[in-house]
């Protein structure tokens, strides 16, 4: 804080505190509270989001001898990580007796390659509901609670796993089943809800597809950040229905996501073109469109998306290109951040190539916030929305 | 792109329900949600469409839906232009009528129109035309009147017949009867006709907008009321001239209702006094408009109806002309001296409106608070009058208590808002209650609001709010807001470390309560005044504001000065937060803070006290060329505001006019 004004002494003493009071320092060093409950909580290394543990064993790059190497950096360390979780999670659950157990459930949707997290919680979610032994309303209510308070613990960094639960439970329970006489009726009803919320959730990617179709225009080039299935999904009708577009795919360091999305476009034979992070300003002039996925749709109307989206639609938004955005709903999260820091870190390893000296700091934070307006559109399956309409919603939906 | 927004705000707004929306009328629709949406790739959005459609039926006010009857016309065989008009003019949503129950049947006699001996003198247009057009309104309101009063089920009837003289028709049940005869006369009189007829429309429309009286009443006016139309268009046709409306005068006071008048003939001229009503009824429509300081005529009858003489100052800037502006210091004593002959006035407003006027209270939040609990005062002494109605008379009472603080000071929208409130529940209150427990109601439901608007919101915000302090942090506030205090004395309760930058301005100087009470309790802080915002804005990390009002599009409407800090704050990049309780917010849209704002004493800025030495202007505040501006609030644009905290979470600016929108409605104000 070397610049601040030297008026005040305040700032002084201030000077000396936080120098030890970096945010960075904080967060490595004291791991967050709910890692203390380790039976709920497998997730041992607190370095590493366990948000980007999954996608790293989803999104892995996993094709082609050119890129055997990236490969090799990313994508089998984690998944072995992943893996040993897993098992510890299950032996964990285990030894809790044969309960059920919503992380074993969870874990086990989970490793569909195509289900989103949040889907494999509400999927999970709905299980326990089925798997209740519960004899009253309240009871089940409080089990669920439960069971979605372990999910969000599991992975406190995953931002849609917790708005995909906190909905969920708005979702399944705020219905007049819960006045029924009959309990079994009524535990049908929830039943039925919950499958019905899992179907809008996994059917959710379909409808963004549908409903950006019409945004994609032939001859137009579309720059797309990071990897995201409903992008992917996107592009993908698009070439199913005849349209000449061609794409350029950012590299996405550090997981380099953007090689997964430029093969999977490769297989859809669409033209495909490879940028660094840092060349997309040098080809903005050339792009109609940036197309980005969001961990998390906040309530301002930004997005929380992988590194680097910021700076994308930043550019973007300095050269007048519209920045449209594809999330699903239940990635609406009830989250406000001001700014960058405004929110809890998610780390991520990164790997430079080279042994970096003790003395020099990495910036390991996995993702960015972009504030509202900067973004042109959201496609979400309620709509296409501008950014301020995601507040609306979120005050419809929590209030 | 365009059309896909449209296209989704013409799906009705208040119906709107979108997501995981839960009750159970609208879940059959999710399952074949998917296909539809495939089948039709445009649509923009597949659950606003079809919860819109679904849920359609369910709005209560929906104009298509209404359960209460609209107004019914019977068929007529001869005149259905005439009706048509009518009717258009009963359904066109410019009407004033309001959504209550409403069932008027118009029947068209038709032996009155063939009626030999009339065709001859009529004049221009058959008769029933007049009838038509000069008295729908007074008919539309009279039944709504009545209609609000008696079971909404009852059809009522008014016909307005046309008849010849002598011959009257009961149309059974409480019918108006009205007996038209034509007299010939020639152009000039129809003139003067026309505006007795106008003056005694006008007559039964205030008397049915006050709504004051039972319809009884009402009856006996208006049967007064035409009595004196016909009378004034008798004398008229007998004395031509200047006279007239002398006449018409005279011809008000006979207090017997006569069921056989002579009354009205007219002409073509006639619709214009007719569509010159349909204008009166829009205009009705739209907001009451504020008033205009700088219109001379009203100004003196608002001083006429005054409690508070204020004089008013001499020399106001150009653009604010509009807005009141009084010397200071002047009426205090003399409405002191006041207290105990003002005897309309009860004791608790009046001295929380002499409070206002010193300035002793100060604050939105105290302001409102103050005057609640006035009013709840006024509500526990209250008896009704002898044959008045509770719900009537203290409408009126409370109407005249509130213009009476508007003169003390102007009201804030809070203020505004709560008044609303009040009224609305005084409204709702079940005619079979009794007094006391009507009092009792009341003063508990004034107790709820001050508990849940404004004490349980600001606790709202303070949790909402801390969440957003950091260790590290440095806070600006400016001025001094009372949610905004509360907010950093919780967060240093926390133990959060921080420090907070007061920024302040002449002539209030109010930061300075703020920055003692802060000291106080142990917090660091730093004062400055605005002028030096720009540099201290450098070390900034969050900026903290309250409010008094926040309007529709997202304005911040707060002390003077919050727009220069909040401007300040976006150029450096500083988070500006907003913290407002809900209560505040209001559905009125301003793009700039002149056309409503209010107007400080213009001494306190040319003059310092205690420094002689300065005082430059000493001379001059009377000169015709200099003109002082005192303002007291302005307006940030929302562009400026990065987050409102309020009672319902952490919203941006474009959110509240979901907000009022949403609660207003349920929670029972409007």
């Amino acid at each position: 804080m070397w610049w601040r004004s030297p008026s005040f002494i305040l700032d002084r003493q201030q000077q000396n505190d936080t120098a030890s009071l970096n945010p960075e320092a904080t967060s490595v060093s004291s791991p967050p509270p709910s890692m203390a409950d380790t039976l709920q909580n497998p997730n041992p290394d607190a370095n590493i989001s366990a948000y980007y543990q999954t996608r790293a064993a989803h999104h892995g790059v996993l094709t082609s001898d050119w890129l055997a190497q990236a490969q090799a950096a990313v994508g089998r360390q984690p998944e072995d990580k992943l893996l040993g979780n897993d098992a510890r999670a299950a032996s964990a659950a285990g030894g809790a007796g044969k309960r059920f157990s919503v992380i074993d459930e969870f874990n086990s949707w989970r490793k569909q390659p195509d289900l989103a997290e949040a889907v494999a919680a509400i999927r999970a979610l709905a299980a326990v509901i089925r798997a209740s032994q519960a004899t009253t309303m309240m009871e089940l209510e409080i089990e669920l609670k439960k069971a979605s308070d372990s999910l969000k613990s599991w992975d406190t960094t995953s931002i849609s796993l917790t708005a995909g639960c906190d909905l969920f439970i708005r979702y399944v329970t705020r219905t007049s089943a819960l006045e029924y006489e009959d309990f079994n009726s009524a535990k049908c009803r929830l039943i039925e809800r919950a499958e019905k919320f899992g179907e809008i959730s996994y059917k959710a990617r379909r409808i963004i597809a549908m409903l950006s179709q019409d945004f994609i225009f032939d001859g137009c080039t579309i720059l797309v950040h990071g990897f995201s299935r409903v992008v992917l999904e996107v592009l993908k009708t698009a070439a199913q229905n005849k349209k000449l577009f061609r794409v350029f795919c950012t590299e996405g360091r550090p997981d380099r996501t953007g090689l997964r999305l430029s093969d999977e476009l490769a297989k859809l034979d669409v033209p495909v073109k490879l940028l660094m992070d840092s060349a997309v300003a040098y080809s903005m002039d050339e792009v109609d469109m940036v197309f980005v996925g969001a961990d998390g749709v906040v309530e301002s109307g930004g997005i929380i998306n992988m590194m680097g989206t910021y700076q994308v639609a930043l550019v973007a938004h300095s050269m007048n290109k519209p920045v449209y955005v594809a999330a699903e709903s239940y990635k609406f999260a009830r989250l406000y951040p001001l700014d960058q820091k405004d929110m809890a870190p998610a780390l991520h390893p990164v790997d430079f190539g080279v042994p970096i000296p003790a003395k020099v700091e990495v910036e390991k934070s996995a993702r960015d916030y972009t504030p509202p307006q900067y973004l042109t559109l959201l496609f979400t399956d309620l709509g296409v929305l501008t950014p301020s309409v995601v507040s609306d919603e979120l005050i419809q939906l929590y209030l | 792109m365009e059309p896909r927004r449209t296209s989704r705000t013409v799906s009705d707004p208040k119906v709107r329900q979108v997501g995981f929306f839960t009750s159970q009328h609208h879940h059959h629709h999710h399952h074949h949600l998917p296909e539809r949406s495939f089948s039709e790739p445009p649509l923009p959005d597949p659950f606003h469409t079809s919860t819109s459609t679904s849920s359609a039926p369910v709005t209560d006010v929906s104009p298509s839906g209404n359960l209460l009857s609209p107004v019914m016309i019977l068929p007529s065989r001869h005149h259905s232009d005439n009706l048509h008009r009518l009717s258009h003019r009963a359904t066109s949503p410019t009407a004033s009528f309001s959504y209550f129950a409403r069932a008027v049947v118009v029947r068209e006699n038709d032996d009155s129109l063939l009626s030999p001996g009339r065709r001859g003198i009529a004049v221009k247009s058959p008769s029933s035309v007049v009838a038509a057009s000069s008295f729908p309104k007074g008919g539309f309101d009279l039944t709504a009147v009545k209609a609000s009063s008696v079971p909404a089920s009852k059809l009522t009837t008014v016909s307005v017949v046309n008849l010849p003289p002598g011959i009257s028709e009961k149309a059974g049940g409480a019918s108006v009867e009205v007996q038209n005869d034509r007299p010939a006369k020639s152009k000039p009189l129809k003139q003067k006709t026309s505006k007795a007829e106008r003056r005694a429309t006008q007559e039964a429309q205030r008397a049915a907008k006050a709504a004051a009286k039972a319809f009884f009443n009402l009856l006996l006016k208006l049967a007064v009321d035409l009595y004196s139309l016909a009378e004034g268009s008798k004398t008229s046709a007998a004395v031509p001239g200047p006279v007239n409306s002398a006449n018409t005068k005279t011809a008000k006071s006979p207090k017997s209702p006569s069921q056989k008048n002579d009354a009205v003939s007219v002409a073509a001229a006639e619709k214009k006094a007719g569509d010159r009503q349909l204008e009166k009824d829009r205009k009705k429509d739209v907001p009451h408009p504020r008033m205009q300081y700088d219109d001379q005529s009203r100004v003196e009858k608002a001083k006429r109806r005054a409690v508070v003489k204020q004089t008013e100052a001499r020399n106001r800037v150009e653009l604010f002309r509009h807005l009141p502006q009084y010397e200071h210091g002047t009426q205090l004593p003399d409405l002191e001296s006041k207290f105990f002959q003002l005897d309309p006035m009860h004791p608790a407003v009046y001295k929380v409106g002499l409070q206002y006027l010193s300035g002793d209270i100060c604050g939105g939040n105290a302001r409102c608070i103050a005057m609640l609990q006035a009013f709840q005062e006024t509500i526990r002494s209250y008896s009704t009058p002898p044959e008045k109605s509770l719900v009537r008379d203290l409408t009126a009472k409370i109407s005249s208590y509130v213009s009476f603080l508007n003169e003390c000071r102007p009201l804030s929208i809070s203020m505004g808002n709560a008044i609303r409130f009040l009224k609305s529940t005084i409204a709702k209150l079940p005619l079979s209650m009794s007094e006391s427990e009507a009092k009792a109601t009341l003063q508990a439901d004034i107790d709820r609001f001050i508990n849940e608007k404004i004490i349980l919101a600001d606790n709202v915000i303070v949790k909402h709010a801390v969440t957003k302090i950091r260790d590290g942090d440095v806070l600006l506030t400016y001025g001094a807001s009372s949610a905004v205090e509360m907010v950093l004395l919780h967060a240093h309760e926390l133990g959060k470390q921080f420090r907070v930058v007061v920024v302040d301005s002449r002539p209030k100087l109010e930061g300075q309560l703020l920055l003692r009470r802060l000291v106080g309790r142990g917090l660091g802080c730093t004062y400055t005044h605005i002028n030096a915002v720009s540099y201290i804005m450098h070390e900034v990390t969050r900026v903290f504001l309250g409010a008094s009002s926040i309007l529709s599009n997202g304005t911040v409407y707060s002390r003077v000065g919050t727009a220069c800090v909040a401007m300040a704050a976006h150029a450096f990049g500083v988070p500006v937060l907003v913290c407002c309780e809900a209560y505040k917010f209001h559905e009125r849209v301003q793009l700039d803070s002149i056309c409503f704002n209010e107007l400080g004493d213009p001494d306190a800025i040319s003059k310092v006290h205690g420094r002689e030495e300065i005082n430059y202007l000493d001379g001059s505040t009377n000169s015709e060329n200099l003109q002082l501006l005192n303002l007291t609030y302005d307006a940030t644009p929302s562009d400026y505001v990065s987050i409102v905290i309020t009672d319902y979470g952490m919203v941006p600016p474009t959110s509240v006019p979901v907000i009022v929108r949403e609660y207003r409605k349920e929670h029972l104000w409007i």
